[in-house]
Formats: structure tokens, sequence, C-alpha cells
């Protein structure tokens, strides 16, 4: 590749963004513009920043990987995050949350459940969570973008973090979340291109759709020969029911993170930055393109990796055999090897947008919990608001940056860490959140104790299903061995492969309705005002 | 029965309801396009100007 040429692209990249970020900030003068971009986002840019945050590094390279190895069944996630992630989130979800926030004068996540069930302690637990999960999750993005950069650039690992974190915090810090979205707004626009060219110079290189499709369902023998004993059914049809791939791709990969989207702290506020809901409306058609083709092609081109290095005279291989068995060697293995080199450019730019446009929302909304919903609401902290989500924002990044300086030391070459970090905080938050924000938006008796036991609830068997039965984190984590000397406390059992939010979600749900029974429900006054102009 | 030489029922069922979801985003938003185009609270208007405040004085 021409380093002399990409750099001069990044160059011409990073001078865009920072013209963008300069632009929020002299646009950025109340602490409304601060935390929720003064209410008042045009449609498009909100939309492309909700969809360019939810598709980070990780869902390219590392979704795009496990797609190789899964097959064209994990398109059910793509499909539901344009129905359940876009339509239903926007239409059912969004609507009530702008109005809400609106009438209740919320400006972060944790503050529209804490002033919906009049709980201080709510607002301060829910950001407390935040900031105890969410680093992790940042910082595995983080890993992946400083790889990803260290490895093109050929630069050291260390200082590829170091550079990356300084440029994403500098336009968060002073453009708020104006700066977050105009910047999103870009680089989403970016990763669209990119993810375009992708699924047509694929199709072309193997000989059209149909043809493309016929080979790989061709090489379904292949795949049965090789992956036939966890469940493998071929690369264009489904796992074979109750398999361990089945488990893996429908809980993990299709629920985790298809339900998981619609509890998201740093999606949710984004419905609170528009100005009425005809700018939702309008939202939706961006976003459902836009989620079609950023997601939908990482999701097509992957299992056709295969038939490309298949016919390979170098690899002769399928994909996962042909990339050392590393799954997130897959997309880049394939882009460096069969696309022209003009593309190969043109990707990286795509994959270092979905880096920072992750990122840049992921510091904003630790920095929110940090600042506004633990320090000034919960525990009672006086001064700015603007200066004191700076600082957590500040603060915060700096705990990231320290924890994708450590990971890579502790788990040696484990990449899929990436992929599992995002699915685990998706997870986390579905359990924790969804129940009482779906019931604070829709039923008018749901009271304080139901929130929050609920959310305890979701939030605990996540963290025990984590620890002692999901073998995937439980063996890494070394607590139940140190306990009770095994692996998981499933172990022998399909158990073990069930992502912990199909246990903790439904948990979470049934304790919030039997709690909601329990203690006094709201005052009449304050149910009336939350629900002004709803619908 | 399957579509696009897949192979199986499933993923060529998953492949027109990725398409057709998506079109039902289009269609909501082109339908609904000028509809619902519905107010800085009080509260909200002197909490900016105390954070004006806060800002200059520092």
């Amino acid at each position: 590749m021409n380093i002399l040429l990409l750099s001069v692209i990044v160059i011409i990249y990073l001078f865009i963004v920072g013209y963008l970020a300069w632009i929020a900030y002299r646009k950025t003068t109340t602490a409304s513009d601060y935390l929720i971009a003064g209410r008042n986002a045009n449609p498009f840019v909100m939309a492309v920043s909700y969809g360019a945050t939810f598709i980070s590094t990780s869902a390219i390279v590392g979704f795009g990987g496990a797609a190789a190895v899964f097959g064209m069944g994990i398109l059910w996630l793509a499909f539901m995050n344009v129905l359940v992630g876009i339509f239903i989130a926007f239409v059912f979800f969004g609507k009530r949350t702008r109005t809400m926030g609106l009438n209740l004068n919320a400006h972060t996540f944790p503050e529209l459940l804490g002033l919906r069930y009049q709980s201080r302690f709510l607002q301060g637990f829910s950001g407390l969570m935040i900031l105890v999960a969410m680093p992790l999750y940042a910082a595995v993005v983080l890993m992946g973008g400083a790889q990803f950069i260290a490895q093109v650039l050929s630069i050291d690992y260390s200082t590829a973090l170091f550079f990356f974190t300084i440029i994403i915090a500098i336009y968060v810090i002073m453009g708020g979340l104006k700066g977050v979205m105009y910047t999103d707004a870009f680089q989403g626009s970016v990763m669209f291109i990119g993810m375009l060219i992708l699924l047509i110079l694929t199709y072309v290189k193997l000989g059209g759709v149909m043809t493309a499709h016929t080979k790989l369902t061709a090489m379904t023998p292949l795949a049965v020969e090789i992956f036939g004993a966890k469940g493998h059914t071929g690369w264009t049809s489904f796992p074979a029911l109750g398999s361990e791939n089945w488990y893996n791709l429908v809980t993990s990969i299709i629920l985790g993170v298809g339900i998981g989207v619609l509890a998201q702290p740093q999606l949710v506020v984004r419905f609170m930055t528009v100005k009425s809901n005809r700018e939702m409306n309008r939202a939706v058609l961006v976003g459902g393109i836009f989620t079609l083709i950023t997601i939908g092609v990482t999701y097509v081109v992957g299992p056709l990796t295969n038939v490309y290095f298949y016919e390979h005279p170098s690899f002769q291989n399928i994909s996962f055999l042909a990339a050392n068995k590393v799954v997130d060697n897959i997309i880049p293995l394939y882009i460096s090897t069969a696309m022209p080199q003009w593309f190969t450019i043109i990707f990286m730019v795509t994959l270092l947008s979905a880096a920072m446009s992750t990122l840049s929302s992921q510091f904003h909304t630790m920095g929110t919990a940090a600042g506004r919903d633990v320090y000034e609401k919960w525990l009672g902290g006086k001064g700015s608001t603007i200066i004191i989500t700076k600082m957590g924002i500040l603060v915060t990044i700096l705990i990231s940056l320290l924890l994708a300086w450590g990971l890579p030391l502790f788990f040696e070459g484990g990449t899929a860490i990436i992929a599992r970090g995002t699915a685990i905080f998706f997870g986390l938050c579905a359990a924790s959140f969804l129940p009482m924000f779906v019931g604070g938006l829709y039923s008018k008796r749901i009271n304080k104790h139901a929130a929050l036991w609920g959310f305890m609830a979701g939030f605990l068997v996540s963290l025990f299903w984590l620890f002692f039965i999901h073998i995937k984190e439980s063996q890494s984590l070394l607590v139940c061995k140190a306990l009770f000397g095994v692996d998981s406390l499933a172990v022998g059992t399909m158990w073990t492969v069930v992502d912990p939010l199909v246990v903790a979600l439904p948990v979470s749900i049934l304790v919030t309705l039997v709690a909601g029974f329990l203690g006094k429900p709201l005052p009449k006054e304050h149910i009336d005002k939350c629900f002004t102009g709803i619908k | 029965m399957t579509i696009l030489g897949l192979g199986d029922f499933n993923v060529s069922l998953v492949f027109i309801l990725l398409i057709l979801s998506t079109l039902l985003c289009v269609i909501y938003g082109l339908v609904k396009w000028n509809e619902d185009g519905d107010k800085i609270s009080g509260k909200e208007k002197q909490w900016d100007k105390e954070e004006k405040n806060i800002e200059e004085t520092l």
C-alpha cells in the first residue's frame, strides 16, 4: 500500500473532522447545547450519527469475520437492526423519549430515568453502571482502532493508541454532543460510501449476485466437513436447530445485539436532540437505508470471502483457515488481497470513521454520566455543568486509555475480546435498563420500586451469568474456577453458550412486573406532566 | 423454496425481510415527512442563564 498517499488522505480526513468540530464548538454556548445538541439537530445528522455510533470497527471487522464463519444466517441481525434498531426504536421509543425528555427537562438517559421515577438514586446508580461498564466497551473499540492504525501505518501500538485518543478527546471535550454529531454525520457518510463500493466490487469479482451465491452454496459439503460438529449446514443456510453454532448465533449475536441496541445510553440520548417528532419521522428513512447498507453489506460480504479464498491459487481454502484461524483477520486479509489499491485506502478511512464515530459518543456518554448524573445530580456537586462534564469526559477517557493499553497485555493476541466486550455491554444495558425504560414510556402505573428492583435484578443476574455460567467469560475471569474448581457451573450443558441477556432480561421484566404491585404509585400530577403531548 | 442461489428457506426469507423492513422505513419516512411538526421550558432558560454566569465568573 502507498503509505504516502494514505497519510495524505488521512490528514485531509482529519482536517475535515477538525473543521466540523470547530463549527460545533462555535455553536455550543449553553449546557443543553453541550449535553443534547440544543434539541435542534437535523434529522439526517441525527440518523447518521445514531447509525455511525452503533457501528464500530468491531461491527465491520469482528462481526464481518464472524459472518465468514457462521454464514448468511447472521443476516437476521441485520434485519433486527433495521426493524428493531431503527423502525421500532425511532417510532415507538424515540418519539416518546423526545417528548418526555422535553417535559421533564432531561439531558441524559440516566437523568430521564431518574426524573421519570422521581429518584436521584436511580439517576446516580444508572450513571455509575455506565461508568463501570462503558470504559471496557470504549477500551475494546479503542483497541480495535489503535491496532488497525498501528498495522496500517507501521507504527507502535502505544503511539497509535495515544494519538488516536488525543484527537477524539479534543473534539469531544471542545464541541460536546454537537461536535460528536457533526463529525459522526461526516464519518457515517464515509462508511456508507465505503461499504456500498465494497458490495459492488465483491459481486463483480465473484461473477455477479446469482453466480456468487451459487458458488457459496456449492461449498456446503466443505462447511459441513470442517464445522459440521458445531451445527454448521453451509454458508447460505442457517445452523442446525439446538446446535452450539445455533445458540451462539441466535442468543449472543442476533438477540444480544439485536435487542441490546434499544437501551444503549449513547443511542437513546440521540432521540432528545431533535426539535420535533417530524424530524424523527424523517430520520427513520435515513436510518433504514444507512443501516441496510453499512450492516447488511458486512454480513453478505463476510460469507462470500469463502468463495474468493477457495478459488484463489495462493489460498485454496475457506476464509477461517486462510486467515490462520484468526476471525478478526478475515476481512482485512480479503480487502488487502482481493480489492484494488485505491479501494484499500477508502476502506482504511471507512474503518477509521467507524472507530472514531463510536468512540466519540462513548466518551461523551461516560463524561455526562460522571459529571452530570453522578457528581452533579446524585452527589449534589456544585459548579458549571459544562465544566463538570468536560472533567468527567477527561477522567473517563484516561480510564479507557489505560484499559486499552493494559488489556492486550492480559489477552495475548485476543482480539476476540473486541466483539465480546461489545456484546457484554449491549446485553448488560438491555437487561438493566430496558424494562424500566419501556415501562416509563408506556405505563402510567409503573412506580419507583418496580424500576429499581427490575434494574438491580437485570444487572445482578447478568453479572452472575458472566462470572459463573457463560463459559466464554467465566473461563477468562477465573472466579468460578477459584471458588468451585470448574470453568462454569453449567459445564457439560448448552447453558454455557446461552448469552446472559436471554436469562437476565426475562428475569428483569418479571421482577419489574411483580415489584410494580408493591410500593405506592407516583403522584398523578407528575404522571400527567410526564405524558403531556404523548398520544 | 430458495431465491438468489441461496442454500435454504431461512436465509432466503431473511433476505426478503431485510429488504421489506428497509422499505418500511423508507415509506414511513416519506408518508410522515411533514407530520408531527410540534418549547424550551423556563427552567431550562434559567439554567442556561446560570451556566453563562458561572462561565463568565470563571
